[in-house]
Protein backbone atom coordinates (compact mmCIF):
# COMPACT_ATOMS: atom_id res chain seq x y z
CA UNK A 1 0.00 0.00 0.00
CA UNK A 2 1.35 3.10 -0.87
CA UNK A 3 4.96 4.20 -1.28
CA UNK A 4 7.51 1.30 -1.91
CA UNK A 5 10.92 2.90 -2.37
CA UNK A 6 12.29 6.47 -3.38
CA UNK A 7 15.69 7.22 -5.65
CA UNK A 8 17.95 9.46 -6.14
CA UNK A 9 19.99 9.27 -9.25
CA UNK A 10 22.97 11.94 -9.69
CA UNK A 11 23.79 13.89 -12.95
CA UNK A 12 26.19 11.02 -13.95
CA UNK A 13 23.76 8.02 -13.12
CA UNK A 14 24.97 7.12 -9.62
CA UNK A 15 22.52 6.29 -6.74
CA UNK A 16 22.93 8.82 -4.22
CA UNK A 17 19.77 8.38 -1.92
CA UNK A 18 17.19 5.54 -1.56
CA UNK A 19 14.81 5.16 0.63
CA UNK A 20 12.51 1.27 1.27
CA UNK A 21 9.09 2.36 2.96
CA UNK A 22 6.21 -0.30 3.25
CA UNK A 23 7.23 -3.12 1.00
CA UNK A 24 4.47 -5.89 1.60
CA UNK A 25 6.10 -8.68 2.77
CA UNK A 26 4.10 -11.88 1.41
CA UNK A 27 5.58 -14.90 3.05
CA UNK A 28 4.15 -18.30 2.41
CA UNK A 29 4.91 -20.80 5.65
CA UNK A 30 4.18 -24.48 5.40
CA UNK A 31 4.83 -27.49 6.60
CA UNK A 32 5.89 -30.43 3.82
CA UNK A 33 6.70 -33.97 3.95
CA UNK A 34 9.54 -36.49 2.61
CA UNK A 35 9.72 -36.00 -0.79
CA UNK A 36 10.01 -32.59 -1.79
CA UNK A 37 8.21 -31.62 -4.44
CA UNK A 38 9.07 -28.24 -5.21
CA UNK A 39 12.68 -28.08 -6.79
CA UNK A 40 14.90 -26.03 -5.81
CA UNK A 41 18.54 -24.40 -7.11
CA UNK A 42 21.30 -22.49 -5.75
CA UNK A 43 21.27 -19.44 -7.90
CA UNK A 44 21.98 -15.48 -7.68
CA UNK A 45 23.60 -16.24 -3.63
CA UNK A 46 20.26 -17.25 -2.53
CA UNK A 47 18.02 -20.99 -2.80
CA UNK A 48 15.34 -20.28 -5.42
CA UNK A 49 12.08 -22.10 -6.22
CA UNK A 50 12.53 -23.41 -10.08
CA UNK A 51 9.83 -25.69 -10.62
CA UNK A 52 6.59 -26.95 -8.33
CA UNK A 53 4.47 -23.82 -8.21
CA UNK A 54 1.88 -24.42 -5.14
CA UNK A 55 -0.43 -22.89 -2.45
CA UNK A 56 0.94 -19.72 -3.39
CA UNK A 57 4.89 -20.41 -4.04
CA UNK A 58 6.07 -19.26 -7.02
CA UNK A 59 8.79 -19.60 -9.11
CA UNK A 60 11.21 -17.03 -8.27
CA UNK A 61 10.40 -16.90 -4.90
CA UNK A 62 13.22 -17.74 -1.84
CA UNK A 63 13.55 -20.26 0.99
CA UNK A 64 14.08 -17.68 3.57
CA UNK A 65 13.74 -20.02 6.59
CA UNK A 66 13.90 -23.77 7.63
CA UNK A 67 12.17 -24.98 10.43
CA UNK A 68 12.15 -20.91 11.89
CA UNK A 69 15.35 -20.55 10.85
CA UNK A 70 17.04 -18.29 8.78
CA UNK A 71 19.53 -19.41 5.73
CA UNK A 72 22.91 -18.25 5.50
CA UNK A 73 23.27 -18.21 1.82
CA UNK A 74 22.81 -21.67 1.40
CA UNK A 75 23.56 -23.47 4.75
CA UNK A 76 21.76 -23.71 8.15
CA UNK A 77 23.11 -21.55 10.89
CA UNK A 78 24.37 -24.64 12.51
CA UNK A 79 26.34 -25.07 9.14
CA UNK A 80 24.45 -27.82 7.79
CA UNK A 81 24.11 -27.57 3.70
CA UNK A 82 20.31 -27.09 3.22
CA UNK A 83 20.14 -29.34 0.44
CA UNK A 84 21.53 -32.34 1.94
CA UNK A 85 19.59 -31.63 4.89
CA UNK A 86 16.08 -31.52 2.66
CA UNK A 87 17.39 -34.70 0.85
CA UNK A 88 17.08 -36.85 4.05
CA UNK A 89 13.91 -38.47 5.08
CA UNK A 90 14.69 -38.18 8.57
CA UNK A 91 14.44 -34.51 8.56
CA UNK A 92 10.67 -34.25 8.07
CA UNK A 93 8.27 -33.28 8.37
CA UNK A 94 10.03 -29.91 7.66
CA UNK A 95 8.44 -26.30 7.87
CA UNK A 96 9.63 -24.11 5.37
CA UNK A 97 9.14 -20.39 4.26
CA UNK A 98 9.28 -19.17 1.04
CA UNK A 99 9.13 -15.40 0.16
CA UNK A 100 10.44 -13.16 -2.49
CA UNK A 101 13.62 -12.49 -1.99
CA UNK A 102 14.53 -8.52 -0.60
CA UNK A 103 16.52 -5.97 -2.72
CA UNK A 104 20.09 -5.75 -1.43
CA UNK A 105 21.61 -2.14 -1.61
CA UNK A 106 23.97 -3.56 -4.55
CA UNK A 107 21.00 -4.66 -6.23
CA UNK A 108 19.70 -0.77 -5.40
CA UNK A 109 22.63 0.92 -6.95
CA UNK A 110 22.77 -1.66 -10.51
CA UNK A 111 18.67 -1.21 -11.03
CA UNK A 112 19.30 3.02 -10.63
CA UNK A 113 22.37 3.10 -13.02
CA UNK A 114 20.29 1.10 -15.19
CA UNK A 115 17.43 3.07 -15.16
CA UNK A 116 19.77 5.90 -16.13
CA UNK A 117 20.59 4.41 -20.21
CA UNK A 118 17.13 3.52 -20.43
CA UNK A 119 15.63 7.06 -19.47
CA UNK A 120 18.21 8.06 -22.45
CA UNK A 121 16.85 5.66 -24.90
CA UNK A 122 13.29 6.39 -24.43
CA UNK A 123 14.07 9.85 -25.70
CA UNK A 124 16.40 7.82 -28.85
CA UNK A 125 13.57 6.08 -30.30
CA UNK A 126 10.61 8.68 -30.05
CA UNK A 127 8.65 8.59 -32.71
CA UNK A 128 8.05 12.26 -31.91
CA UNK A 129 9.98 15.39 -32.32
CA UNK A 130 11.34 16.41 -28.72
CA UNK A 131 10.51 13.92 -26.35
CA UNK A 132 11.36 13.61 -22.64
CA UNK A 133 12.73 10.37 -21.00
CA UNK A 134 11.01 8.02 -19.12
CA UNK A 135 8.44 10.03 -16.63
CA UNK A 136 6.15 7.17 -15.88
CA UNK A 137 6.92 3.47 -16.31
CA UNK A 138 3.94 0.89 -15.31
CA UNK A 139 3.69 -2.56 -14.75
CA UNK A 140 1.08 -5.04 -13.31
CA UNK A 141 1.97 -4.76 -9.79
CA UNK A 142 3.87 -1.16 -9.36
CA UNK A 143 3.93 2.31 -11.02
CA UNK A 144 7.54 3.76 -11.34
CA UNK A 145 7.35 7.96 -11.77
CA UNK A 146 10.50 10.12 -12.58
CA UNK A 147 10.87 13.36 -12.81
CA UNK A 148 14.51 15.32 -13.88
CA UNK A 149 15.43 18.68 -12.90
CA UNK A 150 17.05 20.83 -15.10
CA UNK A 151 20.71 20.15 -13.97
CA UNK A 152 20.11 16.44 -14.76
CA UNK A 153 19.23 14.95 -11.06
CA UNK A 154 16.34 12.11 -11.00
CA UNK A 155 14.01 11.78 -7.89
CA UNK A 156 12.13 8.13 -8.59
CA UNK A 157 9.26 7.52 -7.05
CA UNK A 158 8.08 3.47 -6.90
CA UNK A 159 4.71 3.00 -5.97
CA UNK A 160 1.07 1.28 -5.88
CA UNK A 161 -0.60 1.08 -8.91
CA UNK A 162 -3.67 2.91 -6.98
CA UNK A 163 -1.46 5.58 -5.13
CA UNK A 164 -2.56 9.60 -5.98
CA UNK A 165 -0.43 12.58 -5.50
CA UNK A 166 2.85 11.37 -6.53
CA UNK A 167 3.78 14.22 -8.84
CA UNK A 168 3.31 16.61 -5.49
CA UNK A 169 5.63 14.11 -3.65
CA UNK A 170 8.53 14.46 -6.17
CA UNK A 171 8.48 18.11 -5.97
CA UNK A 172 8.59 18.19 -2.70
CA UNK A 173 11.47 15.97 -2.96
CA UNK A 174 13.16 18.45 -4.73
CA UNK A 175 11.86 21.17 -2.43
CA UNK A 176 13.29 18.81 0.32
CA UNK A 177 16.94 18.34 -1.55
CA UNK A 178 17.65 21.73 -2.21
CA UNK A 179 16.72 22.89 1.43
CA UNK A 180 18.56 19.77 3.04
CA UNK A 181 20.74 18.52 1.04
CA UNK A 182 22.06 21.11 -0.98
CA UNK A 183 22.01 24.31 1.58
CA UNK A 184 23.85 21.85 3.53
CA UNK A 185 27.41 23.26 3.64
CA UNK A 186 29.29 19.74 4.44
CA UNK A 187 27.43 18.19 1.52
CA UNK A 188 29.15 17.39 -1.86
CA UNK A 189 27.61 17.20 -5.16
CA UNK A 190 27.06 13.74 -6.73
CA UNK A 191 27.44 12.29 -2.85
CA UNK A 192 25.19 9.83 -1.34
CA UNK A 193 23.02 12.10 0.80
CA UNK A 194 23.62 11.80 4.57
CA UNK A 195 21.06 14.31 6.37
CA UNK A 196 19.19 13.26 8.94
CA UNK A 197 16.75 16.56 8.58
CA UNK A 198 16.34 15.50 4.51
CA UNK A 199 15.11 11.68 5.94
CA UNK A 200 12.81 13.27 8.85
CA UNK A 201 11.15 15.92 6.10
CA UNK A 202 10.97 12.90 3.44
CA UNK A 203 9.14 10.72 6.19
CA UNK A 204 6.76 13.32 7.13
CA UNK A 205 5.51 14.47 3.67
CA UNK A 206 5.98 10.16 2.58
CA UNK A 207 3.14 9.75 5.90
CA UNK A 208 1.34 13.03 4.61
CA UNK A 209 1.07 11.38 1.18
CA UNK A 210 -0.53 7.85 1.62
CA UNK A 211 -2.27 9.47 4.67
CA UNK A 212 -4.24 11.88 2.74
CA UNK A 213 -2.84 11.42 -1.20
CA UNK A 214 -2.16 15.48 -1.44
CA UNK A 215 0.67 17.46 -0.07
CA UNK B 1 -5.33 9.69 -29.88
CA UNK B 2 -3.15 8.44 -32.53
CA UNK B 3 -1.23 5.20 -33.26
CA UNK B 4 2.56 5.75 -34.09
CA UNK B 5 3.94 2.57 -35.20
CA UNK B 6 4.05 -1.14 -34.08
CA UNK B 7 7.15 -3.55 -34.10
CA UNK B 8 6.97 -7.51 -33.74
CA UNK B 9 9.83 -9.56 -32.35
CA UNK B 10 9.73 -13.63 -31.71
CA UNK B 11 11.42 -15.03 -28.96
CA UNK B 12 15.10 -14.85 -30.12
CA UNK B 13 14.96 -10.62 -30.92
CA UNK B 14 14.63 -11.22 -34.88
CA UNK B 15 12.36 -8.12 -35.71
CA UNK B 16 9.10 -9.95 -37.72
CA UNK B 17 7.25 -7.27 -38.50
CA UNK B 18 7.17 -3.44 -38.53
CA UNK B 19 4.83 -1.00 -39.47
CA UNK B 20 4.44 2.83 -39.25
CA UNK B 21 1.65 5.12 -39.12
CA UNK B 22 2.42 8.53 -38.45
CA UNK B 23 6.00 9.11 -37.39
CA UNK B 24 7.37 12.05 -37.36
CA UNK B 25 11.04 11.75 -36.17
CA UNK B 26 13.46 8.82 -37.22
CA UNK B 27 16.41 7.99 -35.75
CA UNK B 28 19.76 8.03 -37.47
CA UNK B 29 20.51 4.33 -37.55
CA UNK B 30 18.88 1.61 -39.85
CA UNK B 31 15.82 -0.34 -39.22
CA UNK B 32 18.09 -3.42 -37.96
CA UNK B 33 20.09 -1.65 -35.63
CA UNK B 34 16.80 0.29 -34.11
CA UNK B 35 15.13 -2.82 -33.79
CA UNK B 36 18.13 -4.49 -31.96
CA UNK B 37 18.34 -1.15 -29.18
CA UNK B 38 14.73 -1.47 -28.59
CA UNK B 39 14.95 -4.92 -28.67
CA UNK B 40 17.51 -4.33 -25.62
CA UNK B 41 15.56 -1.74 -23.88
CA UNK B 42 12.96 -3.64 -23.92
CA UNK B 43 14.54 -6.62 -22.08
CA UNK B 44 16.60 -4.44 -19.46
CA UNK B 45 12.84 -3.01 -18.81
CA UNK B 46 11.73 -6.06 -18.24
CA UNK B 47 14.24 -7.21 -15.85
CA UNK B 48 14.13 -3.87 -14.21
CA UNK B 49 10.54 -4.40 -13.27
CA UNK B 50 10.94 -7.92 -12.47
CA UNK B 51 13.57 -7.10 -9.91
CA UNK B 52 11.82 -3.90 -8.31
CA UNK B 53 8.83 -5.50 -8.22
CA UNK B 54 7.64 -5.73 -4.23
CA UNK B 55 5.66 -9.03 -5.23
CA UNK B 56 5.99 -11.73 -8.10
CA UNK B 57 4.52 -10.15 -11.02
CA UNK B 58 2.66 -12.48 -13.36
CA UNK B 59 2.58 -9.85 -16.57
CA UNK B 60 5.90 -7.75 -15.82
CA UNK B 61 6.30 -4.66 -17.55
CA UNK B 62 3.15 -3.30 -19.51
CA UNK B 63 4.07 0.52 -20.73
CA UNK B 64 5.92 3.59 -20.32
CA UNK B 65 5.37 7.49 -21.04
CA UNK B 66 7.39 9.96 -21.93
CA UNK B 67 5.77 13.80 -22.91
CA UNK B 68 5.21 12.96 -26.09
CA UNK B 69 4.40 9.33 -26.34
CA UNK B 70 3.62 6.40 -24.80
CA UNK B 71 5.66 3.00 -25.63
CA UNK B 72 2.85 -0.41 -24.65
CA UNK B 73 4.30 -3.63 -24.50
CA UNK B 74 2.32 -6.85 -25.05
CA UNK B 75 3.97 -11.04 -24.41
CA UNK B 76 2.88 -13.63 -25.39
CA UNK B 77 3.16 -16.94 -23.72
CA UNK B 78 5.76 -17.81 -26.49
CA UNK B 79 8.27 -14.92 -26.16
CA UNK B 80 6.27 -12.92 -29.05
CA UNK B 81 6.66 -9.24 -28.53
CA UNK B 82 4.22 -6.70 -29.40
CA UNK B 83 5.65 -3.34 -29.24
CA UNK B 84 3.31 -0.41 -30.02
CA UNK B 85 3.80 3.03 -29.68
CA UNK B 86 0.79 5.66 -29.24
CA UNK B 87 0.41 9.00 -28.10
CA UNK B 88 -0.62 9.83 -24.05
CA UNK B 89 -4.29 10.34 -24.69
CA UNK B 90 -5.27 7.15 -25.37
CA UNK B 91 -7.23 4.65 -22.38
CA UNK B 92 -5.03 1.95 -21.62
CA UNK B 93 -7.34 -0.49 -21.51
CA UNK B 94 -8.31 0.04 -24.60
CA UNK B 95 -4.87 -0.13 -26.15
CA UNK B 96 -3.96 -3.97 -24.13
CA UNK B 97 -7.33 -5.19 -26.00
CA UNK B 98 -6.53 -3.75 -29.18
CA UNK B 99 -2.82 -5.23 -28.66
CA UNK B 100 -4.36 -8.73 -27.73
CA UNK B 101 -6.66 -8.48 -30.88
CA UNK B 102 -3.93 -7.57 -32.61
CA UNK B 103 -2.43 -10.89 -31.72
CA UNK B 104 -5.24 -13.22 -31.79
CA UNK B 105 -7.05 -12.06 -34.95
CA UNK B 106 -4.59 -10.66 -37.13
CA UNK B 107 -1.26 -12.19 -35.80
CA UNK B 108 -2.40 -15.70 -35.70
CA UNK B 109 -4.77 -15.91 -38.64
CA UNK B 110 -3.03 -14.22 -40.98
CA UNK B 111 0.91 -14.90 -39.82
CA UNK B 112 0.88 -18.21 -38.10
CA UNK B 113 -1.61 -19.63 -39.97
CA UNK B 114 -0.14 -18.91 -42.85
CA UNK B 115 2.17 -21.30 -44.95
CA UNK B 116 4.25 -18.78 -46.63
CA UNK B 117 5.46 -17.26 -43.44
CA UNK B 118 7.97 -18.97 -41.60
CA UNK B 119 8.58 -19.24 -38.07
CA UNK B 120 11.45 -16.60 -37.59
CA UNK B 121 11.58 -14.80 -40.68
CA UNK B 122 10.57 -11.48 -41.50
CA UNK B 123 6.85 -10.99 -42.49
CA UNK B 124 6.51 -10.14 -46.05
CA UNK B 125 2.84 -11.04 -46.47
CA UNK B 126 0.97 -8.49 -47.70
CA UNK B 127 -3.03 -9.92 -46.60
CA UNK B 128 -1.25 -9.73 -43.18
CA UNK B 129 -0.20 -5.77 -43.19
CA UNK B 130 -3.46 -5.05 -44.66
CA UNK B 131 -5.43 -6.86 -42.65
CA UNK B 132 -3.72 -5.38 -39.95
CA UNK B 133 -3.88 -1.91 -41.13
CA UNK B 134 -7.71 -2.40 -41.19
CA UNK B 135 -7.49 -3.82 -37.94
CA UNK B 136 -5.93 -1.22 -36.40
CA UNK B 137 -7.86 1.74 -38.45
CA UNK B 138 -10.72 0.41 -37.47
CA UNK B 139 -10.50 0.58 -33.82
CA UNK B 140 -11.98 3.63 -31.46
CA UNK B 141 -8.08 4.57 -30.83
CA UNK B 142 -6.98 5.38 -34.53
CA UNK B 143 -7.88 8.66 -35.90
CA UNK B 144 -5.39 11.14 -38.20
CA UNK B 145 -4.93 14.94 -37.92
Amino acid sequence: MGIYHIFIVSKSGGLIFNYDHNIPQLEYEKTYSYPLDIKLRFENNRVTVVFGERDGVCVGHVLLTVNGQPLNYDKLPDGRDVFEFLEERENYPVNLKFGKAKITTNEKIVLASMFYPLYALAVQLSPEQGSSGILELEADTFKLRCSQTLTGIKFIVVSDLKQAGVDQLLDKLYELYADYALKNPFYSLEMPIRADLFDEHLQVAIDQIERTGFI
Amino acid sequence: MTVHNLYIFDRHGTLLFYHEWLRRKHTSMSKAEEAKLLYGMIFSLKSFVNKLSPTISKEGFLSYKTSNYRLNFYETVSSLKFILNTDNETNQTEIRELLHGIYTQIYVEYAVKSPMVNPGEVITSNLFRNKLNQYVQSSSIFKTH
